[in-house]
């Protein structure tokens, strides 16, 4: 039936709403789950295997779950139908472990002190509009010194040796150093590779070319044991600190790749148009150029934050204890032996929170800074 | 209408370029160029594309170098020394074909930018000067905007806004209006005419030969990385000298 056109005169057309059909919610079913056979067929797939896996897992997790018991057999007895839900009561019984690892329990406030404080950090270097924002930022600089401080003591407090840390702690530890670290070293590195001295761009690319051509559990194993073949005789450098600066190293060379990408996304026009103002190289490039090239860099950069947040389990194999490995040695537990499912799914909803704040937050941050618009 | 036959010849010169050569690699783009210019004079400079008239006017702010000859702008010669490049670039200001606004910056903050940074200038009192500036160009209502959501002829009202704000003593225009809609090259035109107006030395590339015609003390004409031919405009235009020249302004005056 085709609708009756109104004509309107020359020049006076007013603006119409658009049909009918092609809004509301049941124009968007039709457009989207069943426009054609097959997607007709597709979204009956899809419903019926919803149907088959999400009511056994909220049965699992939460309807026939136990959240308070001594060890598994305890848990089992607790249930009406035995292993057929989970036993949280693990998780919540180790949950102090898997957080601080065997860090001593009189001086466990100077982690959560770490915590917090970190968490004003990260508000300070985050939240773009702060009643000065500048010693907000001096702060989140000073911080992982801070964090230091407190948690591997000396100067007043007492010393705990860094093969005490474990669990989350050092996951964030590990995480929180390497993206702190990378992006500036990053930074410098790619300026560097973008330099007009050729003994500056080459040692840049050569160090850049050489991490990304290597695996990171080729680095840690370098820092793990083939270190102490360079160093000294007799010198003690402290595991942590050598996956550390190899974590930092590696993530650096990506973010350099990331950030020159970002630069030369940029027209040679605003490089000239700094110049023309007599701006200098310093001046340019941080009113100017990096700026810019960093807002184009955000997705690629927070996707390297977020994989380096995930990588860090890898420490696990030369013998770090993060939340994985502590897990996994709590899974040998005679007391918990094989709550796998449980002890997985904790981690990955840990992994999860963490990685997608980031993500969110990444994403935030971009339509924040669009500014190329026309509206 | 500015006054067209004003008497520059008692000023001061304030760039003087003798015997300069430029080569892009193995190409010689520009060939023994000797140029006066008086402060206060208006230079036009025209010729077909590829006759290195831009290169010619970036050599004056060192966007690019020179290899032979010199380059002495107002006092200062230019060389390697990174000092008289920074003393020459805030002295010379330069429009682009491309207006080349920072994006991330607002208006205000495009105009600001320099004068704080580079002359230290407290920032109350550079917005103020923006803000004159911005009146001057007839557009101080798009101080907060960023250029994304100007038109190109408001965004090459503020780029020379942003040029004027550091008070410079030679203007360079590079094609300002080649970028531009037709109904756009009205609005910066008459900005620059303007600016003529106020006595600026001003060095502009451009095929608007109605421009030329009214503001311009000289005209110059290039080919193939030469000055083939330099006279005032009604010389230039009414009687050419040189064959090239004749054939050039031929084809672009024909339409």
């Amino acid at each position: 039936m085709p609708l009756e056109q109104k004509k309107y005169p020359v020049g006076a057309h007013p603006d119409l709403p658009p049909p009918v059909s092609t809004t509301g919610p049941l124009a968007w079913i039709k457009t989207n789950l069943f426009s054609s056979p097959l997607n007709t067929a597709l979204t009956i797939l899809s419903l019926w295997l919803l149907w088959t896996i999400v009511p056994p897992f909220i049965n699992w997790v939460f309807l026939e779950s136990i959240w308070d018991a001594a060890d598994r057999k305890d848990c089992w007895a607790q249930m009406p139908n035995p292993r057929e839900g989970a036993c949280w009561a693990f998780i919540i019984g180790s949950f102090e472990f898997f957080v601080y690892g065997w860090y001593p329990d009189t001086e466990k406030w100077r982690v959560n002190l770490s915590f917090i404080i970190l968490i004003f950090a990260i508000v300070g270097v985050l939240k773009e509009k702060l009643p000065g924002k500048k010693y907000w930022l001096l702060f989140a600089g000073a911080f992982p010194f801070i964090a230091a401080w407190l948690l591997l003591g000396g100067f007043g407090l007492k010393e705990v040796e860094t093969s005490k840390i474990g669990g989350i702690l050092l996951t964030v530890i590990i995480g929180i150093t390497g993206i702190s670290f990378s992006l500036p070293i990053g930074i410098v590195l790619a300026l560097g590779r973008r330099s007009k001295m050729p003994a500056l761009s080459s040692v840049c690319v050569i160090f850049i070319e050489f991490i990304r051509g290597v695996p990171l559990i080729t680095l840690l194993f370098v820092a793990s044991t083939m270190l102490t073949y360079f160093l000294p005789p007799g010198s003690t450098f402290d595991l942590l600190m050598r996956v550390l600066i190899m974590v930092t190293l590696f993530q650096s060379a990506y973010i350099a790749e990331i950030v020159r990408g970002g630069l030369q996304g940029l027209s040679q026009g605003q490089y000239e148009a700094a110049d023309s103002l007599g701006l200098n190289y310093w001046k340019a490039h941080r009113l100017i150029i990096l700026p810019q090239a960093l807002k184009i860099s955000i997705p690629p950069i927070v996707n390297t934050f977020i994989s380096l947040f995930k990588d860090t389990t890898l420490v696990l194999i030369i013998g770090m204890m993060d939340i994985v490995g502590l897990g996994r040695a709590r899974l040998n537990d005679p007391y918990w032996l094989g709550l796998a499912g449980e002890l997985y799914l904790f981690i990955a909803i840990f992994f999860f929170i963490c990685c997608f704040s980031m993500s969110r937050y990444s994403i935030n941050l971009e339509n924040k800074l669009s500014t190329g618009r026309r509206d | 209408m500015p006054e067209n036959n004003l008497s520059t010849a008692n000023a001061e010169t304030i760039i003087s370029i003798t015997g300069m050569h430029k080569w892009f690699g193995d190409f010689h783009v520009l060939k023994d160029i000797d140029l006066e210019v008086k402060q206060g004079e208006r230079i036009v400079i025209c010729g077909p594309s590829g006759s290195g008239k831009s290169t010619l006017i970036r050599c004056i702010n060192r966007l690019e170098e020179h290899q032979q000859g010199t380059i002495v702008v107002d006092g200062t010669e230019l060389t390697q020394d990174l000092k008289n490049i920074e003393i020459i670039r805030s002295e010379v200001g330069m429009v682009f074909q491309q207006f080349n606004l920072f994006p991330h910056l607002t208006v205000l903050e495009n105009l600001t930018l320099a004068p704080i940074w580079v002359r230290k200038t407290p920032k109350a009192e550079a917005e103020e000067m923006a803000m004159q500036y911005l009146e001057r160009v007839k557009i101080p209502e798009q101080s907060k905007k960023y250029p994304g959501q100007l038109s190109g002829g408001q965004q090459q009202r503020v780029a020379i806004a942003r040029s004027l704000c550091m008070n410079p003593r030679i203007m360079l225009f590079d094609e300002p209006t080649s970028a531009l809609d037709p109904e756009m090259i009205k609005e910066v035109l008459d900005v620059m005419i303007e600016l003529a107006e106020s006595g600026m030395t001003m060095l502009v590339v451009t095929h608007e030969m109605g421009f030329a015609t009214a503001v311009a003390h000289r005209v110059i004409f290039m080919d193939g990385g030469e000055i083939i031919e330099a006279n005032d405009p009604d010389n230039f235009f009414n009687n050419p000298q040189n064959d090239r020249t004749k054939l050039f302004l031929s084809q672009i005056l024909q339409h």
